[in-house]
């Protein structure tokens, strides 16, 4: 595999919306020609060169390429962009719609990510060592297609409506969410192993939200079922299981009819 | 300086209105209208169209492309925008959008398609207003809009009644305040049932209070209609649009115009114009034994010379549904879950909007985009059957090159079929398979020029190259005399040679050159004096609307700059 390294040296005046920082669009490029590459700022093009160093030449592929993104990059959005396979590191803070549409490959902030991160994603994994912001693995405004697949972890806390429209995939949140969480979800899987607040699976179809703290309020639409040892993300815990939202339709399958499922451990 | 005369040299001409087949032909050009060639003079700018399919500009007939449900739709639909922004250039500016796009890019593509004319299909007339403000900022194609009246109460309680000068008298009235075209009616008499939780899906369901039928409805417009004598038929989106079986429906409707005898000045010969008819062709009572009844349909619109009919083709996209069929678009999203848009406009009409996938792996989607192909494909006087798409509801009308492709090549649309998910049983419930018809190019330039300006009754202006007609002409990278695969079919009407409107160069291999000059369409009808519907219009203004008269007629602030108006003398 081979490695770019992208450093910041001149910060935008506005944001910088950089989604050619991506394996796929590297992929079989020198350094040079990755400075080539386009960026905008505000409504005007300009090139990755005008504010990054480049050093390193891409691999053949995206799968053979590794992008490490280095200096601050808290104005830069679309880092990892509909990326397909390879692999990105950003060392510090991003801004929004990091990893956005992600099919595959890696992607691993080690700082904060703003808003939007990993939505409408397919597929890789979305790894975030500190806090992400709201609508993480969420629906792009107005879509019913959320997360379809891929998995996302967040080390820090996570803002809120998350999982919003979500249809597969996973999202681990090792902290604390806020409120909305998997809205008009499908499908696809939330775990939050801190507390929750409030509003969890309203308008919930079909999937799974797992509460491992406390939840400030429940949304009336859910019913207590029973409870239930799982294992989640390598623990084992007897949960309280919920259905709902009860409030929405729910397709049967199988003579059974399906709800969503909202977990609390004990 | 702008050269205002043109010579369109040696192209293959198709033009219905003089008969020319792919000819090769001249087209002459000044001050904005075709000419004899003898009148230019010799500072004439040539355009070589050698080798290049030459047409008249097309005209849209049905289409949902400006107005309130339009633009709800682009509110509500974010995501349709989503990659499809296009930067300003040098003649354009930002457009975008997919199935709603904006009304720029609404303006760019048509004249990218070498479609001059188009007619938005549903205006509410309370909302007239920003329908013209939509139609002024669309640039280059000439626009009208036709105000839907099937389902108004002062329509409804006339021809309750029998009193065709009054709902004539009215009808003047509504067209002259909210600048239309035509009579619209969509779903007669169920959009207002549906204030009361129902519907009308026969010809013989009552509308509540009121207590008049469909069939009155339709009937009753179509004899005002010929009272006033205006340029296009009732023009009616039928009632159970979208359920299985409704193709009786279609039938008890189409049989009304039986009997009814045009009367106009503007050389239009039918009483009916049936829209969209693809989703009124279906049979089975089910979804699962849902099939084509495109023959019947068909067998009865080729033996009824009255009628014309556009086909609502299914282009096998993502895409938002509109119309005014509100209990319709309540309907279909409890069928398929996504979201839903509504409104009631007082003592009009209503709309609903719901998104919606055709896909090539759903078997009614198959058959339904068979159906759509079956109507242009039967159709024994192209004069009469027109090729839409009912944009947005079958699909975007920049498809309409892909629709070409395929009614033009059986090969096409057998490469679509053996990809299709459920090939074999859609072929079991269509005819389309059996079909070895292909479209020429002549019967085109009838379908999507000569034919709908005639239903139209602007077949004097538009939709042909006879001198005296408005200088709108397409040039097409398409030479009819050598072997094409079907992709250059699509590939050469996407995207024009060369378009002209009203004598201005408007596109250049594919880019836009110019924002035209153009002009909005409306209908001027004279009447009558007409006490009792003044003072009934003054009476309902006062007791019902949620505005005064004096702020519900299109005045010049909302029309565009550069109106024109077809007027009508039906005074007794």
């Amino acid at each position: 595999m081979e490695t770019v390294t992208v450093t910041i040296k001149t910060q935008p005046e506005l944001f910088l919306e950089a989604d050619n920082i991506s394996p796929d669009a590297f992929a079989g490029k020198k350094a040079a020609e990755i400075t080539t590459l386009h960026a905008y700022e505000g409504r005007e093009q300009y090139t990755l060169g005008k504010y990054f160093d480049v050093s390193g030449d891409a691999g053949a592929t995206a799968a053979d390429t590794r992008i490490i993104v280095k200096g601050d990059v808290s104005r830069v959005k679309y880092i990892g962009m509909k990326m397909s396979a390879g692999e990105v590191i950003i060392e510090k803070d991003a801004d929004m719609y990091v990893g956005a549409w992600m099919q595959g490959g890696k992607l691993t902030a080690k700082g904060n990510v703003d808003a939007f991160a990993g939505i409408g994603m397919k597929g890789g994994e979305l790894i975030i060592e500190g806090n992400a912001g709201n609508y993480l693995g969420a629906a792009y405004r107005g879509d019913w297609r959320g997360m379809q697949g891929g998995l996302i972890r967040v080390k820090g806390n996570a803002g809120s409506d998350i999982g919003y429209f979500m249809n597969g995939g996973t999202i681990i949140v090792e902290g604390n969410a806020d409120v909305h969480i998997a809205t008009h979800a499908e499908g696809g899987k939330v775990v939050i192993k801190g507390d929750a607040k409030s509003k969890i699976g309203g308008q919930m179809v079909e999937g799974e939200i797992i509460v491992f703290g406390g939840i400030d309020v429940m949304m009336p639409g859910f019913k207590y079922v029973k409870d239930e040892e799982i294992e989640v993300d390598g623990t084992k815990a007897t949960f309280a299981l919920f259905h709902g939202d009860l409030g929405e339709r729910h397709p049967k399958r199988k003579g059974q009819v399906v709800y969503g499922k909202l977990y609390q451990k004990i | 300086m702008t050269a205002t005369e043109y010579l369109i040299k040696n192209g293959f001409v198709f033009d219905p209105v003089q008969g020319i087949k792919g000819d090769k032909a001249d087209v002459a050009v000044k001050d904005g209208k075709i000419v004899k060639s003898t009148e230019l003079s010799s500072k004439a700018k040539v355009i070589d169209a050698s080798g290049k399919t030459v047409m008249a500009g097309a005209v849209e007939i049905h289409a949902h492309i400006a107005g309130p449900k339009v633009n709800e739709g682009r509110n509500y639909r974010p995501e349709d925008k989503l990659f499809t922004y296009t930067p300003k250039k040098k003649g354009s500016r930002m457009a975008g959008g997919f199935s709603i796009p904006t009304t720029f890019k609404t303006g760019y593509e048509y004249a990218r398609m070498g479609y001059t004319t188009c007619m938005e299909a549903a205006m509410p007339p309370l909302f007239a207003r920003h329908v013209h403000e939509e139609m002024k900022d669309t640039p280059i194609i000439d626009e009208g809009a036709y105000p839907v009246f099937g389902n108004n109460w002062f329509v409804m309680e006339y021809l309750k009644n029998d009193e065709i000068d009054n709902a004539a008298a009215y009808t003047a009235w509504l067209l002259n305040s909210t600048k239309g075209y035509a009579i619209k009616v969509v779903n007669p008499g169920g959009t207002e049932a549906w204030g009361w939780g129902l519907n009308c899906l026969t010809v013989n369901d009552p509308v509540p209070y009121f207590d008049i039928t469909p069939a009155e409805i339709m009937t009753g417009l179509m004899k005002t209609n010929e009272y006033l004598g205006l340029p296009h038929s009732m023009h009616v989106h039928q009632n159970s649009l979208g359920n299985p079986g409704n193709y009786t429906v279609t039938l008890d409707s189409l049989k009304l115009a039986e009997g009814i005898k045009a009367n106009n000045k503007f050389g239009r010969e039918t009483v009916l114009h049936s829209t969209h008819l693809q989703f009124h062709s279906y049979g089975g009572d089910n979804w699962g034994n849902f099939e084509s009844k495109s023959k019947e349909v068909m067998d009865y619109v080729n033996r009824q010379k009255n009628i014309t009919v556009d086909t609502g083709c299914v282009t096998l996209d993502e895409t938002t549904t509109m119309t005014a069929d509100g209990p319709f678009e309540h309907h279909l999203t409890e069928l398929n879950h996504l979201k839903w848009a509504n409104v009631d406009v007082e003592l009009e009409t209503a709309a609903g909007i719901v998104p919606y996938v055709y896909s090539p792996d759903i078997k009614v989607c198959e058959i339904q985009w068979a159906i759509g192909l079956e109507i242009a494909l039967m159709a024994k006087d192209p004069m009469r059957c027109f090729i839409t798409t009912d944009h947005p509801n079958a699909g975007p009308f920049t498809r309409y090159p892909r629709i070409f492709k395929w009614l033009m090549s059986v090969d096409a649309r057998k490469e679509r079929i053996e990809s299709f998910k459920h090939s074999a049983k859609m072929v079991d419930a269509t005819h389309i398979a059996g079909m070895d018809k292909e479209l020429s190019l002549y019967e085109l330039a009838q379908m999507t020029r000569a034919g709908p300006a005639k239903s139209l009754g602007l077949a004097s202006i538009y939709g042909g190259l006879a001198p005296g007609m408005d200088a709108d002409v397409a040039v097409y990278n398409f030479n009819p005399d050598t072997p094409h695969k079907p992709d250059e079919i699509e590939k050469a009407f996407s995207s024009a040679a060369f378009v002209m409107k009203t004598g201005t160069p408007v596109v250049m291999d594919g880019e836009i050159v110019s924002n035209g000059n153009k002009r909005t369409i409306w209908v001027d009808a004279k009447v009558n004096e007409n006490p009792q519907v003044m003072r009934d219009i003054k009476d309902k203004f006062l007791r019902y609307y949620s505005v005064t008269l004096g702020n519900y007629d299109v005045t010049k602030h909302f029309l565009s700059g550069n109106p024109r108006v077809i007027e009508v003398d039906a005074t007794r």
